[in-house]
């Protein structure tokens, strides 16, 4: 048995159990959600003992120096004294602006930060409602655009962040944000090269981000941006997709849909077929490409493998897994 | 007197071989299965950690840790059969990159020397 202290409270862990498994037996309460090493709600900060192997993945330099640590992925082997303290101080006030519907299980959501919350198109961010409840979600605005930001969040049936979010109860309410994390974003000083953008479902949000940022910055290379949904009517933006495909030749846009759907018009210019075989066959040499792949987490495993096999580099695979919480 | 690591180019061709390998290794039939539901980037940091040794770049594998990162695998089957395979892609991919048949040879030697350690004998 290891001890786990906790602000102050004294708490025992069996050998195996994670830092959070810990916290939530005993009542205390903390952010969390994909508790699966994704979404960086469980941030906690380790304030005496050894940082447990493995806790830290995926967080930036500057948390990782502060001894910050996902609490889901921590199974400490020795005494650890860890502080909530931290976390929360990171955390920025925000204000829900509005929330529309975009298509038929999408939210377009947008909030107000009461600070400036610097970050790259293509980061995420965890969303706090004020009695604890936490989601995190890609940041689908560009920060040259204003101090808002957008986010894009699907409608999951039970869903408690998107029900609520989609409820009169979450108009104009006050939450808080912590972030940004990530390393989905694009850099500059490669402008000729080719990028294969590849969303599924709401994966198509950090990527609209990282698409603008890219043409902003003057990026000439071919872009190829693949949205795929499980329906036609589920796609969405494809009219602002469109647009932005007139007015820039090195843009193409690939809509896709695993199913046909019910309305034969909604199809008109979709392939239908599974994401990683049409993908593959549409004849990219993936050698000399920067990737960015991101939406259901084991979708975007499934195709980070078959790029990689089809010769992209795997350091040129960005991915973001999103893994979901009801 | 140079290394094979220096002489091939050091990290920056350790990062083309490393993908090459791994690539090999994922289309094998006889080790695929042990890649499965791998995170793609740690393992490309242990093979590209492995290829830095094998090619007498700066290691700090100790035996211990071969032993020990491979005993769960062992009880799983690993065998003699799949050390021979990794050589055998080691070989193909560093003659992809252009290495002579003693660098082959060198390296393959390299890798033998941990056999024992690998399959805990």
């Amino acid at each position: 048995m290891t001890r786990l202290v906790c602000d102050g409270r004294e708490l025992e862990l069996a050998p195996g159990i994670s830092v959070l498994t810990a916290l939530i037996e005993a009542g205390v309460k903390v952010p969390n959600s994909c508790r699966a090493g994704a979404c960086q709600a469980c941030l906690v900060q380790v304030t005496d003992g050894v940082v447990p192997e493995g806790a830290q993945r995926g967080l930036k330099d500057a948390l990782r120096a502060q001894g910050y640590i996902l609490a889901c992925q921590a199974v400490p082997r020795a005494d650890l004294a860890i502080s909530l303290a931290g976390a929360k101080a990171l955390e920025l006030s925000a204000t829900l602006r509005a929330v529309e519907r975009l298509g038929v299980d999408m939210l377009r959501v947008r909030l107000l930060p009461a600070e400036p919350f610097p970050h790259r198109a293509g980061q995420f961010l965890t969303l706090i409602r004020q009695d604890g409840l936490a989601r995190s979600y890609s940041i689908a605005s560009l920060p040259a655009e204003g101090a808002e930001i957008e986010l894009h969040v699907r409608i999951i049936p039970g869903g408690r962040m998107s029900g609520w979010l989609a409820s009169p109860a979450g108009e104009s309410a006050a939450v808080r944000v912590r972030g940004p994390a990530g390393e989905c974003f694009y850099t500059r000083g490669r402008p000729e090269r080719s990028l294969v953008l590849v969303g599924v479902g709401s994966g198509l949000a950090p990527l609209w981000g990282i698409l603008r940022d890219a043409l902003a910055a003057g990026h000439h290379g071919p872009i190829q941006l693949w949205h795929a949904a499980r329906s036609p009517e589920r796609l969405y933006f494809c009219d602002e997709l469109r647009g932005i495909a007139a007015l820039h030749r090195n843009f193409s846009y690939r809509p896709c849909a695993l199913e046909p759907g019910l309305e034969p018009a909604l199809e008109r210019g979709v392939q239908i077929g599974p994401i990683d075989e049409l993908l593959a066959a549409a004849g990219n040499s993936f050698a000399d490409s920067s990737l960015f792949l991101c939406g259901d987490a084991e979708i975007v495993q499934r195709l980070k493998r078959k790029v990689f096999l089809l010769g992209a580099s795997l350091q040129d695979i960005h991915a973001d897994a999103f893994v979901g919480a009801p | 007197m140079t290394t094979i690591y220096q002489a091939l180019g050091g990290e920056a061709a350790v990062d083309q071989a490393v993908d090459i390998f791994y690539r090999k290794m994922l289309l094998d039939a006889r080790v695929a299965d042990y890649f499965e539901d791998v995170d793609m980037d740690r393992q490309r940091a242990k093979q590209k950690a492995f290829l830095t040794m094998v090619m007498g770049g700066p290691n700090h594998y100790t035996g211990k840790d071969m032993r020990s990162a491979h005993a769960q695998l062992v009880q799983r089957g690993l065998n003699d059969g799949h050390v021979d395979v990794v050589i055998e892609h080691l070989g193909a991919t560093l003659k992809e990159l252009g290495a002579s048949d003693e660098q082959v040879a060198a390296v393959a030697a390299l890798a033998n020397s941990v056999r024992s350690d690998v399959l805990g004998r």
